[in-house]
């Protein structure tokens, strides 16, 4: 049984997924034709040689760059805390060129999981045909497709396998954490374990059988302004993002740690999806 | 071959050849007659006797566990139908406690959704949480995968299973499954009645059987005695305030909803309900005559509660039991090896 397509979202993830068959045929069908056709004409559709681009998520505190657990910030609310743990969902990447057309990652190659405590994974890769593009959009978060695929079909990062220590998988309540933030503060009650801990896990596609909360973001960002990207043969352009948490408490909502110390399934959390959906800015680009 | 015959295989025909021997064929999942066609995505999992032993080596194995002494045969005992018999809720790791009275596993085949409240909606994904949570094993897949690695078995089994010795989530999960999914019970007194292999009910069986459609089968839906929807039955909001449906789509209509359990095999699993709160089938009844509570989304079947005499209810009770399928609980094609 194949599940239905719930939303507009799934609808739109399996058109574009039918999309990537054809750029893949495309891309079969054209590097086998690559000696008689003329690379230059910028209205071919995607010609054969896909370049590397990365895509940096360099994650800071408003002004300040983050340290986890070692430095104190102060939020909108006047609470200071610090960040002990900081880890979200990238998927779904999609890049503008500057006449319009849009490539979309294919979505097997298009799922990251950025960890601040582990510097590697802050660079998303990805390939994309040479171009110039001033366009980037991404889903924070897992999309529901996925989340409702079999399990043979989540493998890597999306593998639900982790522990719940820093797992980013819900095993009652079948679905990916999409975003995980802890820290400690002296606005948060004392937890069973003697700390003064907040806690945010944020996740929920939209529901499988019945509706719910869906908190799956999709950030679009202009590139124009500090810098198109030129995907060429040969190097390797690199779009920095700074992802300034603050937002997450000071942002359409604002976020008390004293009010909300942990907020995970639930109602509430669909305002700290809203404020993260900010959180993400073009700095500049790498090319 | 006959196909009532197919009724008693549940996944296995044990063929009896000359003398003493006895020779077993696998023949996968075989839908009972009487039943519906299955929800499970079998195309994705093609069950093989292979896989099915892996996934019963795994269902018994204590690896599982942080400190390897539970498995999933600890709460899920083939002699109480796979229920934890005798517990309320759950007893797992170092003895911690659970919220909830661990259902049968049985057939899983048929079921949309998991766990009293729904919450996981594919079965390959629901080993996740019993292995994960700090109450039940608390261990993590990972730990559990490089386990099985370093053992001198499994490997090969995998092969056997898969076609190659990786281990990996999904082929964990997937064997699980297999063995999961031929846990079926369907060859209780009730089956043989109502697909007129013989069987015939008592008379008090018979008029228990008829209250049964009447007031129960509402909600308790033959052949599989249940609807698989979610509700309400009056019983009162748990000490632990157990929203049930409502933590998994936080809709205020869903609140204190369970979902319908299948009454097969009632005879084993005591104690009752979600929490295992009633230890007796009398005492179930009881609950269905006198003391439906009106709590918030009470179904609206039950706002009169239930109409039954003493002698009404024995009859119930007569017709619960002919639901025991002592094949299901003997088979030793289910038991640990
Ligand atoms: C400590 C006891 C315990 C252990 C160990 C355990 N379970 Fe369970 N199981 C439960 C409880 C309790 C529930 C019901 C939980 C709920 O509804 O929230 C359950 C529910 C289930 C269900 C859902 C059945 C239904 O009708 O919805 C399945 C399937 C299942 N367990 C399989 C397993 C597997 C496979 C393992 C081993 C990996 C396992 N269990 C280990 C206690 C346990
Ligand atoms: C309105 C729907 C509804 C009706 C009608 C109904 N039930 Fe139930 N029944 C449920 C639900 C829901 C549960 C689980 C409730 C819980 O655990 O919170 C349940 C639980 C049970 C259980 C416990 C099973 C177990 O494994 O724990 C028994 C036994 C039972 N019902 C028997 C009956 C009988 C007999 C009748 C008819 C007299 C009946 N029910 C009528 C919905 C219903």
């Amino acid at each position: 049984m194949i599940p239905r397509a719930k939303n507009y979202y799934q609808l739109l993830s399996k058109i574009t997924s039918m999309k990537i068959y054809f750029n893949l045929l495309l891309v079969a069908v054209s590097s086998t034709m690559l000696y008689a056709s003329c690379k230059k004409d910028s209205h071919d559709p995607p010609s054969g040689e896909l370049v590397p681009v990365t895509v940096e998520f360099d994650n800071i505190v408003g002004g300040q760059n983050l340290f986890l657990d070692a430095v104190n910030y102060t939020n909108a609310a006047g609470e200071q805390f610090n960040i002990s743990l900081l880890q979200y969902y990238i998927s779904n990447i999609r890049l503008g060129k500057t006449d319009g057309t849009v490539y979309t990652v294919p979505q097997d190659s298009s799922y990251f999981l950025i960890k601040e405590n582990d510097p590697a994974t802050r660079l998303a890769k990805i390939k994309v045909p040479a171009g110039d593009y001033n366009q980037l959009s991404f889903v924070v978060g897992v999309d529901s497709l996925r989340s409702t695929m079999d399990i043979s079909k989540r493998t890597g990062v999306l593998d639900p396998s982790a522990g719940h220590d820093n797992g980013m998988y819900w095993g009652w309540n079948s679905g990916y954490i999409f975003f995980r933030m802890e820290g400690i503060s002296p606005s948060a009650p004392l937890d069973p374990s003697g700390q003064r801990k907040f806690r945010y896990h944020i996740g929920g596609f939209g529901g499988y059988s019945a509706p719910t909360i869906n908190n799956i973001k999709t950030v679009t960002l202009d590139l124009n302004a500090s810098g198109i990207v030129q995907a060429r043969s040969g190097r390797t352009a690199n779009i920095h993002l700074m992802v300034d948490v603050l937002k997450v408490f000071n942002g359409p909502a604002t976020l008390s740690i004293a009010a909300n110390p942990t907020v995970m399934f639930s109602d509430y959390s669909v305002n700290i999806a809203n404020n993260y959906a900010h959180i993400f800015y073009h700095d500049h680009t790498e090319n | 071959m006959n196909k009532r015959f197919l009724l008693f295989s549940a996944g296995f025909l044990l063929l009896i050849s000359c003398g003493k021997e006895i020779m077993e064929r696998f023949t996968g999942f075989q839908k009972p007659v009487n039943f519906p066609e299955p929800v499970y995505r079998f195309a994705d999992n093609t069950i093989t006797k292979e896989g099915f032993e892996l996934g019963r080596k795994l269902f018994y194995d204590p690896r599982l566990s942080r400190n390897n002494t539970v498995s999933c045969g600890s709460c899920h005992i083939q002699s109480s139908s796979f229920t934890h018999h005798g517990h309320d809720v759950s007893h797992g790791i170092d003895d911690r406690l659970g919220s909830r009275n661990s259902p049968p596993i049985m057939n899983l085949a048929w079921m949309t959704s998991f766990f009293w409240d729904g919450g996981v909606f594919d079965l390959d994904l629901q080993p996740v949480s019993p292995i994960t949570n700090h109450v039940e094993m608390d261990e993590t897949i990972e730990n559990v995968l490089n386990k099985l690695r370093q053992h001198p078995q499994y490997p090969g089994l995998f092969k056997k299973a898969f076609g190659s010795e990786e281990i990996s989530t999904a082929r964990m999960m997937k064997a699980l499954s297999q063995f999961m999914l031929l846990c079926i019970s369907s060859q209780s007194k009730y089956d043989s009645v109502t697909t007129n292999l013989g069987a015939v009910f008592t008379p008090e069986e018979q008029q228990g059987y008829a209250l049964f459609r009447e007031k129960c089968s509402g909600c308790h839906k033959e052949p599989l005695f249940t609807d698989h929807s979610f509700r309400n039955n009056g019983i009162a909001i748990g000490l632990n305030n157990d929203e049930g449906r409502y933590m998994v789509t936080l809709n205020e209509a869903d609140k204190y909803k369970f979902k319908v359990p299948s009454l097969r095999n009632l005879e084993f699993t005591a104690p009752y309900m979600h929490d295992g709160r009633f230890i007796t089938l009398d005492a179930v009844l009881d609950h269905y005559r006198n003391n439906v509570q009106h709590t918030p989304n009470l179904d609206p079947l039950l706002t009169d509660g239930i109409l039954l005499t003493d002698e009404e209810k024995q009859q119930l009770i007569a017709f619960l039991k002919t639901l025991s399928d002592r094949n299901f609980l003997n088979n030793p094609l289910l038991a640990e090896q």
